[in-house]
């Protein structure tokens, strides 16, 4: 039979998960720690900004780039958090999410045969759009032993002649892993050395618990190649707003922008109205969930460690990532055994790449309640494997 | 006060019954210290009091509720505070405040049915010293109380497993 569908789209492999998704479908009483989302509900008075805009009849398209008001709030926001300036103008542009923004992203920048390095674990979208792109994902690894940081070794050892483009995401889903100032100084150099430019999705940046997050942009000598992403899913609790944003100088935004007016047209108004109430009184809100994130992982993860599944203390997002080395299962056996006889659900470590294998990525973004049960549910899965 | 205080008093005021070790692991913090800090903010009253927010209504006991505003004529050298001390001491008096605008204090009382409640206001309250006006407002239905929401609402539903 003929193949129908264009190379690079069946060039994607499927889900490796399939088959446990479906699984968890048929299941009841099951506790997820498989959701890569809050908890929470988008703070109401962000929310009612959404309403109040749909009630005054802002349900039209705006700018391509988004709302200037916006765009602005941004540009302080971005410049008073993490000392990073853009010009609202010509350097910003609103996107449906950070997902949007990384494949815009990634089309401007590559083209095809072009090699991109994507720090792995990763999120599961940026090799797929480097590959839709014409462009060859390569993954470089980040280990437990460095706190999943990307190193400068590890980055000399993968790139090539043929390398343009560093996809980075750091804090990282799904490690939870973060990147300070000396560890982004350190991959600087061979990034300047190597003329790569950078894609960094820091929409896990407000989820730091220690100490606060450095924007690799704010490196002197990355600014003007890399470009930012980051949005309103994760600190505000927005995820079904859909409204993210991509800044870059404007040599590359412009780039982005245009295919952004092709397949997008702009992120839905209310969403962007809601977004500007976010930056303009969400704080406290924001601050309330930050500080309940940070409880929870304290607590999940000594019970993590405490059950016996080791699993460094990740400093940002709201993900676990224990290791299932020690009791010989691999993490997709793991998962579905899990799953079946605990009724718990994770997403074994593979999905997010190679470097992932024998880890699960858990997610404590769930009540307390089902974090206390989830673990407790877990130490009878241990007992019941070591008496096997 | 520390930051660590604080981040006990957020965490007990949202769950009161937090239990110890869980409060401690939270925190990253030994739970001997945690305890001794509850304590000392027990002993320095910033921890008030641990109690439970009951909805009455559910238990079958319609109470009746008031809120009060008050107009005081003030004392010399004691100001409002001598009538309010007064005031909050009736055991139907379950808050009480000093407020800006038309009135000078506003109280919560509570009274097992409508009679207790206006014989409280008519028979106690108004014809105190000092008290020059009183308007009662008997609540009707209670939305929310101590940050809780009393009504039912399906929250939104989020997928098994997001990446």
């Amino acid at each position: 039979m003929r193949e129908y569908g264009s190379a690079r789209a069946r060039a994607i492999p499927p889900s490796g998960i399939r088959r446990f998704f479906d699984l968890l479908l048929t299941m009841e009483d099951v506790i997820s720690l498989g959701v890569g989302e809050p908890d929470f509900e988008t703070p109401w008075n962000v929310a009612e900004a959404g309403i109040y805009a749909i009630e005054q009849g802002h349900t039209s398209y705006t700018s391509n780039k988004g709302l200037l008001s916006l765009r602005q709030a941004v540009a302080r926001d971005l410049s008073m958090r993490y000392g990073i300036s853009y010009d609202p103008e010509e350097e910003i542009v609103i996107t449906s999410g950070v997902s949007e923004a990384a494949d815009i992203a990634i089309r401007a920048l590559v083209d095809p045969g072009d090699e991109v390095l994507v720090a792995e674990p990763s999120y599961v979208s940026y090799s797929p759009c480097v590959t839709l792109a014409g462009g060859r994902p390569v993954p470089v690894s980040c280990h437990e032993k460095d706190e999943f940081r990307l190193t400068p070794e590890g980055l000399m050892e993968k790139v090539t002649r043929k390398s343009r483009v560093l996809v980075m995401n750091f804090p990282n889903n799904p490690t939870g892993g973060i990147m300070g100032t000396d560890e982004i100084n350190a991959i600087a150099e061979v990034v300047v050395d190597h003329d790569l430019l950078v894609i960094s999705d820091e929409v896990y940046s407000e989820l730091t618990y220690e100490g606060t997050h450095v924007a690799v942009a704010s490196h002197p000598e990355l600014w003007d190649r890399t470009i930012t992403m980051n949005g309103f899913s994760k600190a505000y609790a927005m995820t079904g707003w859909r409204i993210g944003y991509l800044c870059a100088p404007k040599q590359i935004s412009e780039l982005a922008l245009k295919i952004h007016q092709y397949v997008m047209l702009c992120a839905p108004i209310m969403g962007q109205m809601a977004a500007i109430e976010a930056l303009r009184n969400g704080e406290e809100e924001k601050n309330a969930m930050v500080r309940e994130y940070r409880h929870r992982r304290n607590f999940f993860v000594e019970g993590l460690n405490r059950i016996g599944l080791t699993c460094h203390l990740p400093r940002g997002a709201f993900y676990a990532f224990p290791s299932v080395a020690s009791t010989g299962l691999s993490d997709l056996e793991f998962a579905e055994r899990l799953l079946t006889e605990k009724q718990v659900a994770v997403v074994p470590g593979s999905v997010f790449g190679e470097t992932g294998r024998d880890h699960l990525r858990c997610a404590y973004a769930v009540s307390r309640e089902d974090l206390g049960t989830a673990l407790k549910r877990m130490e009878e899965f241990l007992s019941g494997l070591s008496r096997e | 006060m520390d930051e660590k205080d604080h981040e006990i008093l957020h965490l007990l005021e949202e769950n009161g019954r937090l239990p110890l070790r869980e409060l401690a692991t939270s925190l990253a913090l030994p739970e001997d210290e945690v305890e001794e800090r509850i304590r000392a903010m027990e002993e320095s009253r910033i921890i008030r009091k641990f109690t439970a927010v009951v909805d009455w209504e559910r238990a079958g006991n319609s109470r009746v509720s008031a809120i009060i505003d008050l107009k005081i004529a003030p004392e010399r050298d004691f100001g409002y505070d001598k009538i309010a001390e007064r005031l909050a001491r009736f055991r139907q008096v379950k808050a009480l405040y000093l407020v800006s605008g038309v009135y000078d204090l506003q109280l919560l009382a509570t009274g097992q049915d409508m009679n207790e409640v206006s014989r409280f206001v008519s028979e106690q309250i108004a014809p105190m010293d000092h008290i020059r006006e009183t308007a009662t407002h008997i609540i009707m239905k209670i939305y929310k109380e101590n940050g809780n929401p009393f009504f039912e609402r399906e929250g939104g539903e989020r997928l098994p497993i997001t990446f």
